[in-house]
């Protein structure tokens, strides 16, 4: 498989769109958890309660999905797939690891630019998850509530006047409503702003994480703010609230890039453009090394110090580079030094692709 | 474990907390997390099954009266058969009727974990949602009869009555189809 079919496989169309605030937001994402009144939640379920939810839910979207083309939903069976392919799923953020891993009856709809994934018998019966590319919170949310809404002309949830959606973790009780924003922010780990900024967005009822989910370190320097309450507030409050505290990282991350330009331009440009050349040259590469290089260059693509290199090659990169995909686009499955070869040709290929 | 802050009483508060990539670990009582308003929950990563288990075998400082705190081997739900004891161990319902067999229980345990909330505020399902408005208008219906017919209007109080039957024909119909 040449490279440019391998890449355009790999990267959902939604993510080669380019979208508002995108030098520091690279996606919003939106997922709302549903179950369904009459049977038990998956950690209870045996597997014919488990195969009726799918059931019911894959023929209420056919029949609602005779619309438009690229609209329609694709469903994948997890026993049907092999390890491989559920890594490179949970890799491109459409499935989470614990549907590819835990889940016994695990199923997920899709669309076909995948930005939107319906996981079906993870935790709870349904999640419904929207992604758009950028800022675009009222974007990802409204269509979240649209497939909501269609799946609700068929089932009756599990739902009550007091408590909301019912979830089967306490933690999502309510709206069911997780809202994350993926950031790039550099600059404010290279100032060491961050630090202090991470306790203050805490302090308001956010959480942040690191690309790669709780307990893991930041690689990149991508962090994932998500509203952690899901109760007693709505929907649009919690949106308002997380756009807000977003809008204002964005303003510091920028601020804290025009004080490096400013003040240590020479310095920056310096180490930018050593990053540029490890990804350019190196032979074998950790994915920590070449996150962070990546982080760099990404950088210097937003301020025009490496001109000439397209916008989502950290996005691409990040995706492309993780164990799952290296081992699909060689075909076989690589120990880890093996990897790290593979993943120094893939971008040193990659970058040769640019037109420079 | 001790708690981290005192060092006198039994640690129940279990966070970790990520600072630019870097995991802490804090263990203390219920006591300093409410003098210490930086690790209240929701404003934290903190998992749900440490809170649930230190709510559970509680040191005293529960937020709660000393009898909601008591919690009978019994408390299990009907429908997927969850004890309390194993809810709080795994953290996570069986179903939707375990909310309803641990009501008593759920408040402190919303509280904490949705900052202080625990009524649903945002979306109703369309479906349900005109139901639960049909509920409360029977309601008010009923109670206007009752008024009618303590002020003896009998007409009034069987139209009212008509407009009853009809409500609650068509709540039997939908939950039939
Ligand atoms: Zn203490
Ligand atoms: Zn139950």
């Amino acid at each position: 498989m040449s490279l440019e079919r391998f890449i355009s496989d790999a990267i959902s169309p939604w993510m080669k769109r380019e979208g508002p605030e995108s030098d520091i937001v690279l996606s919003s994402r939106v997922r709302l958890a549903r179950n369904i009144q009459q049977y038990v939640f998956p950690i209870a379920a045996d597997k014919e309660s488990a195969h009726e939810v799918i059931a019911s839910i894959s023929s209420c979207m056919n029949e609602e999905k005779d619309a438009a083309e690229s609209e329609k939903l694709e469903m994948l069976m997890m026993e049907e797939l092999k390890p491989v392919q559920k890594r490179v799923l949970v890799e491109k953020h459409l499935i989470s690891p614990n549907l590819a891993e835990q889940a016994k009856y695990g199923a997920v709809l899709m669309n076909a630019d995948e930005s939107v994934s319906i996981m079906l018998n993870e935790e709870d019966h349904i999640r419904i998850q929207c992604l758009a590319p950028g800022l675009q919170l009222e974007e990802v949310l409204g269509k979240a509530n649209e497939m909501d809404d269609l799946i609700e002309k068929n089932v009756d949830y599990a739902f009550d006047e007091k408590r909301g959606y019912l979830t089967s973790c306490p933690t999502n009780v309510g709206t069911g409503l997780r809202a994350s924003i993926m950031m790039h922010l550099p600059a404010l780990v290279l100032t060491k702003k961050i630090s202090r900024i991470i306790p203050a967005i805490n302090q308001l009822g956010l959480a942040v994480r690191g690309i790669y989910g709780e307990g893991t370190e930041a690689q990149g320097n991508i962090f994932q703010i998500s509203n952690q309450m899901t109760l007693g507030k709505s929907e649009e409050d919690i949106m308002e609230d997380l756009a807000g505290v977003v809008m204002q990282v964005i303003q510091q991350e920028r601020s804290a890039r025009k004080q490096l330009q400013d003040g240590l331009k020479l310095q920056l440009e310096d180490k930018l453009f050593r990053s540029l050349g490890t990804l350019e040259n190196c032979r074998i590469i950790q994915s920590k090394e070449a996150a962070k290089c990546l982080s760099d260059v990404r950088l210097g693509i937003d301020l025009e110090i490496l001109p000439g290199i397209s916008k989502t090659i950290l996005n691409e990169l990040m995706i492309l580079t993780q164990p799952g995909f290296l081992q699909q686009y060689a075909g076989e499955v690589l120990t880890p030094e093996e990897r790290d070869i593979r993943r120094a040709t893939l971008i040193r290929e990659r970058i040769k692709l640019e037109n420079r | 474990m001790n708690c981290e802050e005192c060092h006198e009483r039994e640690a129940s508060l279990h966070f970790t907390k990520i600072i630019n990539g870097e995991k802490t670990e804090f263990h203390i009582c219920e006591h300093c997390a409410k003098e210490k308003g930086e690790f209240l929950p929701g404003s934290n990563s903190f998992s749900i099954h440490q809170l649930l288990s230190g709510l559970l075998h509680g040191d005293g400082h529960v937020p709660n009266t000393p009898s909601s705190n008591f919690i009978p081997p019994s408390l299990s739900c009907e429908k997927c058969g969850m004890s309390y004891y194993q809810f709080a161990k795994i953290g996570r319902f069986g179903c939707d009727n375990c909310y309803k067999a641990f009501d008593s229980k759920l408040n402190p345990i919303f509280k904490r974990v949705h900052g202080g909330n625990t009524l649903h505020a945002g979306k109703i399902p369309l479906r349900a949602g005109s139901s639960i408005q049909e509920k409360k208008q029977l309601q008010q219906l009923k109670q206007a009869m009752q008024q009618y017919i303590l002020n003896e209007e009998f007409e009034k109080a069987a139209e009212t009555r008509d407009v009853i039957r009809e409500i609650e024909h068509r709540l039997q119909q939908g939950r039939d189809t």
